[in-house]
């Protein structure tokens, strides 16, 4: 059967299946792969105003679409459409204006749609600015110089605005505390709570009593630059799981399953063992099983590294996660879900991701001295206030509040948050997505980086490697038979430029190549014994010229764009960089070479990539894995920091930490210089909200602190924080 | 100083004002998309009344 005649028997019964009675298997399809409403496409590479306008107007012009809305910030499109419209054809008339797009499963993006924690922090956020403001207004006037009943009224109008403030927006901040009281431990929130409570308290008396200092515009302060940092950490890590959730949503899992002859389209979760499975060509092999029927090839570069494709026949068994190449196949289920090896992969990774060490960040590091200290600093001062003026207790009070408040990590709670949004937005605009909060951190220390070649360093197409050495006669010929066929040697031979000869009667032998009549003579282009070649070490198909002459292409895989610019990089902040490939010597030397990488090793198992990375890491280096098929999950999991492409496995993607979501490579560089430069940002933050601490807390713990005095460092110390986190470039 | 009888409800509720109109901004998903906000606004298609929102299925 050919590819065509294929195509035109499946072709009807795909589109043409609602209207036809069968409607069991019709109802079914329009539940799995038409679910009228909304479809929602990954855009990866949208990030100008025309692209909103291109990609919009391609996606409204495809007929059934209701309207289309870009979301530039999440890098995806919302397209309501009718039933009938496909997610497959708003992603080629998104590629058609020349947007990479992949669907994204609408169910699981519900909860980051909807993100009501983050719009909770945001209305609290603006709450307490509202108030910051205004009680700040009435703050000035009493510092400049308000007394007797004005600034009693001040204070009292100060604090019907600030307590009810710090009462809702302090809530994330008691919340927490008292969780982390109640386990025992003593968080960073706990300081914050008491700093909270007690400073309201205190202004109360205080106000009640006609004195001279309230701390309401302190509280509200603190409130708000808090729950600034609070907002932007809750941020980072919503983006981090709606990233998990869009990479988990990117293989929508689908099989189209024979049932009594009709091809159905179902849920991967519903196909059961003993189902037959049909695989077009260029489909991955959702299931395990046994091709029962049809021939083709295999890619397996995703599973095992190897770029040269294997042939397919009646009898192989085959596993999911596999690329069918040529001809359809059916294959009969032998494990699914769950059971399949691919599955069985994924919870190798869940196991070997639980047993990575858990990594203390350095704001853990820091609150870990901190909160213990500004407790014994507060309650010291008490105790020694308290001796010192032979037990006036509102005086002790005032002073461990003031210490309290003045040491409160207003520059500690902004300094790593504002630091790490900064970086992941310059990442995230550069094309890389940063999937765990630590990653940075992590991402700074690595020393060396190891990367897989098929899918990583390479594209996986093909390209012929010596266009000069073939004559033009054979190029012309090859070039006319390889455009008949899909398979991606075929495809490279018809891309290269130059005249094609006229051959007729073309046909696709699936898992054999292409055949056809020129001038009066069968000739044929593929597998070599096919062709009566003799084969060759390296990726090459075979033309035979049909006079008895035989003629080899051999092809090299093309680099990814940007990869040498990503190893030069790396190669010039230091970093040593090895090569570990699954593919044969001849290819992975010749890709290390043009790459100039010194230290390459071909034919790596997946056990023996993990075990070199542990072998690194047991010898003192810190790695960084970067790879995509599922013999490197194991590796991408063990490593230190880990990067995958966007057209990795599903495993390989949850294993790493970090997801390039565009072609282009040389961002590598740039996110490890970044991470660096990020994590030299919040060492220096640290050292800036320790500075103002080293001259605010003598003050405070001397009685000398004013509210105007504990206003100004808060202030200073958060804007300078901030600011020198958006010096990141 | 009686004038601040007056001043400070105004500040207050000018304040409220500000206010309320985040809460609406907050609720009405304004803050959804920033960046393409900031974007579209550069693009001509939408000159006559703004595109309207996909509704919620």
């Amino acid at each position: 059967m050919s590819l065509a005649a294929d195509q035109g028997i499946t072709g009807p019964g795909f589109a043409a299946c609602p209207a036809c009675a069968v409607a069991p298997a019709a109802g079914r399809l329009a539940a799995v792969a038409m679910a009228p409403g909304r479809l929602i496409l990954s855009l990866p590479g949208a990030h100008c105003a025309v692209c909103i306008s291109t990609v919009e107007k391609a996606m409204a012009a495809v007929p059934g679409v209701v309207s289309a809305r870009v979301n530039l910030t999440l890098r995806r499109v919302s397209v309501e459409a009718g039933a009938d419209v496909t997610p497959e054809a708003l992603i080629s008339a998104a590629r058609a204006v020349g947007y990479e797009a992949h669907e994204l499963d609408a169910g699981l993006l519900s909860s980051t749609e909807t993100d009501r924690q983050g719009r909770d922090l945001l209305m609290r956020l603006g709450v307490a600015f509202f108030s910051m403001m205004n009680v700040m207004l009435l703050s000035v006037a009493v510092w400049s110089g308000a007394d007797g009943v004005t600034r009693d009224m001040f204070h009292w109008i100060s604090a019907m605005i600030a307590l009810p403030t710090v009462v809702f927006s302090g809530q994330p901040f008691f919340r927490s505390a008292w969780r982390s009281l109640r386990a025992g431990r003593l968080g960073m929130d706990v300081p914050i709570s008491l700093a909270l409570i007690l400073a309201s308290g205190i202004s109360l008396f205080e106000t009640w009593k006609s004195g001279d200092h309230a701390y309401f515009d302190a509280a509200v302060m603190l409130t708000f630059f808090l729950l600034a940092g609070r907002y932007l950490d809750h941020r980072t890590r919503a983006v981090a799981r709606s990233a998990a959730e869009e990479l988990a949503a990117l293989e929508v899992p689908r099989a189209t399953v024979l049932r009594g002859g009709i091809e159905v389209v179902v849920p991967i979760s519903e196909v059961a063992v003993g189902d037959l499975v049909r695989v077009r060509p260029g489909g991955r092999l959702p299931v395990d099983g046994v091709v029962v029927d049809g021939t083709s090839e295999l890619d397996r570069a995703l599973l095992t590294g190897e770029s040269l494709p294997v042939f397919a026949g009646p009898g192989l068994v085959v596993m999911a996660g596999e690329v069918n190449l040529t001809g359809p196949l059916t294959l009969r289920v032998t494990a699914a879900g769950r059971d399949s090896s691919l599955h069985r992969m994924a919870d190798l990774v869940a196991v070997a991701e639980s047993a990575r060490t858990r990594y203390t960040t350095l704001a853990e590091r820091a609150a870990g001295w901190y909160s213990p200290l500004v407790h014994i600093l507060s309650f010291g001062a008490f105790g020694f206030w308290m001796w010192k003026t032979g037990g006036d207790l509102r005086f002790a009070i005032n002073i461990s509040a003031a210490v309290l408040i003045i040491t409160c990590p207003c520059a500690l709670g902004l300094a790593v948050p504002a630091v790490v949004t900064s970086a992941s937005g310059r990442l995230f605009r550069k094309g890389l997505l940063i999937k765990d909060g630590t990653a940075l951190e992590r991402l700074a220390e690595v020393d060396t980086v190891m990367f897989d070649k098929t899918g990583t360093l390479t594209l996986g197409t093909p390209e012929l490697a010596d266009v000069s050495s073939h004559r033009a006669a054979s190029l012309a010929l090859a070039a006319a038979l390889g455009a008949a066929s899909s398979h991606p040697l075929a495809r490279a031979l018809a891309s290269v430029p130059g005249p094609h000869a006229d051959v007729t009667d073309l046909r696709e032998v699936p898992g054999y190549g292409v055949e056809g009549q020129f001038h009066g003579r069968r000739v044929r282009l593929g597998r070599a014994e096919w062709c009566g070649a003799s084969g060759l070490d390296t990726t090459a198909t075979y033309l035979d010229m049909g006079d008895g002459q035989t003629e080899a292409f051999a092809f090299s895989d093309r680099l990814r764009p940007g990869a040498e610019a990503a190893v030069a990089s790396l190669k010039a902040q230091g970093l040593r960089v090895v090569l570990m490939s699954g593919d044969a010597p001849g290819a992975v030397r010749d890709i290390a070479g043009r790459l100039g990488i010194e230290d390459w090793t071909a034919g790596a198992l997946p056990a023996e990539k993990a075990a070199a990375v542990a072998r690194l890491t047991a010898a003192g280096a810190r790695v960084l894995m970067v790879g995509d098929g599922l013999n490197d999950t194991a590796a991408l999991a063990g490593a230190h920091a880990s990067i995958s492409p966007a057209s990795a496995l599903d495993a390989a993607r949850v294993a790493s930490d970090i997801v390039l979501l565009g072609q282009n490579m040389a961002v590598i560089g740039d996110a490890v210089r970044i991470a660096r430069q990020a994590t030299r940002r919040i060492v220096e933050n640290f050292g800036i909200s320790v500075a103002y601490n080293v001259i605010a807390v003598p003050i405070a713990l001397l009685g000398l602190a004013t509210p105007l005095a504990a206003a100004l460092a808060m202030s200073l110390s958060s804007i300078t924080v901030s600011l020198n986190a958006l010096r990141l470039k | 100083m009686e004038i601040l009888g007056l001043l400070i409800p105004v500040s207050l509720i000018l304040g409220g004002v500000g206010l309320a109109a985040f809460f609406w901004a907050l609720r009405t998903r304004q803050f959804d998309d920033p960046d393409g906000d900031a974007a579209r606004i550069l693009t001509k298609d939408y000159d006559d009344k703004p595109k309207p929102p996909p509704s919620k299925p």
